[in-house]
C-alpha cells in the first residue's frame, strides 16, 4: 500500500506563532504563563493561555477575505501556511489537488456569542456581517479562498478525537487519489464563554487557543502515518476507560525508544483515565497541555505536531499520540520515521 | 482501525436499505411523501421562539409527537434531548426498523448539522449573562448543546457502537454526511454505514438569514423572476447505506442506490456563489462521474433552489451549463418551497425526497412558482405529476462555498 506521509507541519500557541516556539516550550517543560480573561458579572477574571499578537503582522492577515475574520482563522491560516511551506505555490499547478478537514470542537465562539449578544438584544440591529463569520466552516472557506484551493474541503466538528478522525479522512482522501495533498488543521479561540464552560467540568484546567496543522501527502515526508485507531465512542455500554482501553489495545506496543504523546494537562480529574492507561510507559513522554493548556481539538493537534517534530529531530523511532477525549471518544495514532521498518 | 484502511481495492455498490425523515410535512416516508407529491407547503408563524422582533416571522415547524419515542434511553436522558435530537433520533428509529440492522452491532455513523443543539447553547449563554453566579443546569446546556452528544445519543438509543463523524460543511453537511458514508461503503472501509442530517429551527440563525436579508417576507419561490428570499424550516432524515452485497446476503428490502457523489468549494465569497455557479457545475459533473451517468441520464433534479436572488441564477446558470441541450427537458424543483431550507439537514432530506421520488415514480412539484426566471433553461413542474425517472441529481450549496451533489439510481 502507498505510503502516507507527513510533509509538513505548523502550529500557532500560547507559546507564540510556529512550531519552533512550541517546542521550545515543550522543552522548557515550564508552563506558559496564564492571563486574565474577563468574564462578564465576575468581579474576578478567567485564567487563560491566549496567543501572543505575532510579530510581525503576518501578510495574510491583510487578505480581502480575512479582515473581518476572528483569530481562530488566523491561527488556522497561520498554522496551515507553516505546514505547507513551499508547497503553497504547487497550489498553481493546474494537477495540483489540496485537499483542507478543519476540525473544531468550539469553532468561532467569539462572533457566535457577539452575534447572539446583539440578537438578544434587539434582533433588529443585529449584524448581517458578523453572522456568516459564526458557521463553522467559515475558517476552511477563508483558508480555501487564500490558498486557491477548490477541491474537497470537510469542517468537521467533535471533540479531541476529531482530530485524528481528521487525519483519516485525509488519509483515505490520498489512498484514494482524491487529492494529491491534504492539509488537517485543529483550531481553537478562547472567548470567556467556553472558558466559563471548561469550569463547570474541571476547575484547575486553564482554557488555551490556537491551532496546529499537518500537512499528508502520498509517499512523501520523513515522518510516516503508520495507524490511527477505530475512534472509540463513550457509550453507556463503553466507558470512558474502556474507550481507552480499546483505543491502546488497536496501537503498536510500547517500547523504551518510542515517545508517548499524551494528553493529560495536571488536571487529576481529566487526566485520571490517560494516566492509568499508560501508567507502564516505558519511553519519553510529551504532555503539551500541561505546558499550553486546553484548546481542545488545536490541543489535539499540537499533539500530533509535537510527536512530528520529535521524530524528525531523531528524539525518538516512532511515537505514539493518545487523545482521550473530553466528552465523545478515545483514539489514538502512531507515527514513525520514515527511515524506521512499517 | 481508521487507517490504514482493511481494503483499498474494492469498490463495492451502495445501496440503502433504510430511510427515515421529519419535516414539517410529518414524519415519517408516507406523510412525506403525500406531501411531496402533492406539492403542500408547510409554513406557519413561528412558535419555537420570540420573533415579533424579526423582519419575517414565519418558518416550517415541524410538530414533534409529545413523548419521545420509546428506546434504550433513559427518560431523564430523553428529557434534556433538544428538538434536534429528538428530530435526528425519530428519522433513525424509522430507518432502523426499515434496514433490519442488528442492536449491537459497529457501523460508522456520519452526521451532517450546522449548529446541533444551538437552543441549548442560547439558553446556556442567557443563563451565563443574566446569572452570572448561578450554574444551575449550566452542565447540562452545554453538554448537550454540542453535536456529539446528540451523535451518542443516537447510538445509545439504537443499541449501537462506531465512529461518529460530524460534518458541518454549512448547509451542504447533509448531502456531505451522505456522501460521506457512500465513500466508506464504496471503498470497503465498512459494510454499512449511517448517514443522518439534522438541524432545529433557533433564533440564532433564523436572527442570522433575517439580518441578511435572505429570508422571503412574501413566500418562498424558488427559480421565480419574483422569487425574494427563503424560508427557514427544521427536519432530520437518516439514511442506512450498505454495500449491496451484504444487503443481498441477509436478504435485505432495497430502497435505492446511492450512485455518485461530487463536491467541490465555490472560492469566490463567503455567503455569495460564483455568479457562474462554477463550483456547482463542477460537483455536479464529479458526481456524474462518479456515477457513470452523463447529465443526459438525470431524469429529475432537486435543486438547492433556495430562492434567494444569487443562489438561484448562480445554480440556474450552472445547471444550464452542465446539462447543455438536456436542459431544456430537464425538470428541476426545489423543496424547499414546501418545508423550507433546513440548513444541515437539507441535503439529507433532499436525498430521502429524491429517494422517494425514484421509489413511487413522480416529480416533487413547486407549486408556490408564479413565473419562471428566464434565466432558466430548464422547466420548473409546477403540478403534481407521474414521471419515469431512473436517475436523480440532488444538489446542496452553503455558506463557505461549500458544494456537494449526490445522484441516486432507482432499484428495480
Amino acid at each position: 500500500m502507498t505510503r502516507v506521509g507527513v510533509k509538513g507541519i505548523g502550529a500557532v500557541s500560547p507559546a507564540g506563532w510556529g512550531v519552533g516556539p512550541l517546542s521550545e516550550a515543550l522543552r522548557s517543560g515550564t508552563p506558559v504563563p496564564a492571563k486574565d480573561l474577563q468574564r462578564p458579572g465576575w468581579e474576578r477574571p478567567l485564567a487563560a493561555r491566549t496567543v501572543p499578537a505575532p510579530q510581525p503582522r503576518p501578510a495574510f492577515m491583510t487578505h480581502p477575505r480575512l479582515r473581518r475574520s476572528s483569530p481562530i482563522t488566523h491561527y488556522a491560516v497561520g498554522a496551515a501556511l507553516e505546514a505547507l511551506g513551499d508547497d503553497a505555490h504547487r497550489l498553481n499547478e493546474t494537477d495540483f489537488r489540496l485537499g483542507v478537514v478543519l476540525c473544531v470542537l468550539t469553532g468561532c465562539v467569539n462572533y457566535s456569542r457577539r452575534f447572539y449578544d446583539e440578537v438578544w438584544k434587539n434582533p433588529a440591529q443585529a449584524s448581517p456581517l458578523v453572522f456568516p463569520e459564526t458557521v463553522f466552516n467559515a475558517p476552511s472557506s477563508h483558508l480555501a479562498t487564500l490558498l486557491g484551493a477548490s477541491s474537497l474541503n470537510y469542517t468537521l466538528v467533535g471533540d479531541h478525537g476529531m482530530f485524528l478522525q481528521g487525519l483519516a479522512v485525509a488519509a483515505d482522501w490520498l489512498l484514494q487519489g482524491r487529492v494529491e495533498g491534504c492539509l488537517v488543521v485543529g483550531s481553537e479561540e478562547i472567548d470567556w464563554l467556553p472558558a466559563d464552560a471548561i469550569r463547570l467540568f474541571h476547575r484547575s484546567v486553564v482554557p488555551a487557543e490556537g491551532a496546529g496543522a499537518v500537512y499528508l501527502c502520498r509517499g512523501e515526508g520523513d515522518v510516516a502515518l503508520h495507524s490511527i485507531t477505530d475512534a472509540h465512542p463513550f457509550l453507556e455500554t463503553q466507558g470512558r476507560a474502556d474507550a481507552a482501553q480499546r483505543m491502546r489495545d488497536q496501537l503498536p506496543p510500547p517500547q523504551p525508544d518510542h515517545l508517548l504523546c499524551d494528553g493529560t494537562q495536571a488536571a487529576p480529574r481529566a487526566d485520571k483515565v490517560e494516566r492509568h492507561l499508560w501508567r507502564d510507559w516505558p519511553g519519553p513522554r510529551l504532555a503539551p497541555k500541561a505546558i499550553l493548556g486546553e484548546a481542545f481539538v488545536a490541543a489535539a493537534a499540537w499533539q500530533c505536531v509535537a510527536a512530528i517534530d520529535a521524530l524528525r529531530h531523531n528524539l525518538a523511532a516512532a511515537a505514539t499520540v493518545s487523545v482521550v477525549g473530553c466528552n465523545q471518544q478515545a483514539i489514538g495514532a502512531h507515527l514513525r520515521r520514515a527511515d524506521q521498518p512499517a | 482501525m481508521l487507517f490504514p484502511p482493511s481494503s483499498t481495492t474494492s469498490t463495492a455498490r451502495v445501496v440503502i436499505t433504510g430511510a427515515g425523515i421529519i419535516t414539517a410535512l410529518g414524519q415519517g416516508w408516507r406523510a412525506n411523501a403525500d406531501g411531496f407529491r402533492t406539492g403542500r407547503t408547510a409554513f406557519r408563524p413561528v412558535s419555537v421562539f420570540d420573533a415579533s422582533r424579526q423582519r419575517v416571522q414565519v418558518a416550517a415547524e415541524v410538530d414533534l409527537p409529545e413523548d419521545p419515542p420509546a428506546t434504550a434511553l433513559s427518560p431523564r436522558r430523553l428529557n434534556r434531548m433538544d428538538r434536534a435530537g429528538r428530530m435526528l433520533l425519530l428519522a433513525a428509529l424509522e430507518a432502523w426498523q426499515q434496514c433490519g440492522w442488528e442492536i449491537g452491532s459497529v457501523f460508522p455513523m456520519v452526521f451532517g448539522t450546522t449548529s446541533g443543539g444551538m437552543p441549548l447553547g442560547e439558553a446556556y449563554f442567557r443563563h451565563a449573562v443574566e446569572n452570572p453566579l448561578s450554574h444551575q443546569q449550566q452542565a447540562t446546556r452545554v453538554t448537550n448543546y454540542q453535536a456529539q452528544q446528540q451523535a451518542l445519543d443516537l447510538a445509545d438509543a439504537l443499541g449501537v457502537s462506531g465512529s461518529a463523524t460530524i460534518i458541518a460543511n454549512a448547509c451542504a453537511s447533509g448531502a456531505n454526511a451522505v456522501g460521506h458514508a457512500f465513500d466508506l461503503v464504496r471503498h470497503g472501509r465498512a459494510e454499512r454505514a449511517l448517514a443522518c442530517g439534522y438541524d432545529a429551527l433557533s433564533h440564532m440563525v433564523f436572527a442570522g438569514f433575517d439580518s441578511l436579508q435572505a429570508l422571503s417576507p412574501t413566500q418562498c419561490r424558488p427559480f421565480d423572476a419574483r422569487r425574494d428570499g427563503l424560508g427557514l424550516g427544521e427536519g432530520a432524515a437518516v439514511l442506512a447505506l450498505e454495500s449491496l452485497d451484504v444487503a443481498r446476503r441477509r436478504g435485505a428490502s432495497i430502497l435505492g442506490e446511492v450512485a455518485g457523489y461530487g463536491a467541490s468549494i465555490d472560492v469566490h465569497h463567503l455567503t455569495q456563489p460564483h455568479p457562474e455557479g462554477r463550483a456547482a457545475r463542477a460537483a455536479m459533473s464529479m458526481a456524474c462521474r462518479d456515477a457513470g451517468v452523463s447529465p443526459e441520464q438525470i431524469d429529475y433534479l432537486n435543486a438547492h433552489g433556495t430562492g434567494t436572488p444569487l443562489n438561484d441564477s448562480a445554480e440556474a446558470a450552472a445547471i444550464n451549463e452542465w446539462a447543455g441541450a438536456h436542459a431544456k427537458t430537464l425538470p428541476v424543483t426545489s423543496t424547499k418551497a414546501n418545508i423550507g431550507h433546513l440548513l444541515g439537514a437539507a441535503g439529507a432530506v433532499e436525498t430521502v425526497v429524491s429517494l422517494m421520488a425514484l421509489r413511487e415514480q413522480w416529480i416533487p412539484p413547486e407549486t408556490t412558482l408564479e413565473a419562471r426566471d428566464a434565466a432558466c433553461a430548464f422547466p420548473v413542474p409546477t403540478e403534481p405529476r407521474a414521471a419515469k425517472l431512473e436517475h436523480v441529481l440532488t444538489n446542496s450549496f452553503g455558506f463557505g462555498g461549500s458544494n456537494a451533489s449526490l445522484i441516486l439510481r432507482r432499484w428495480s
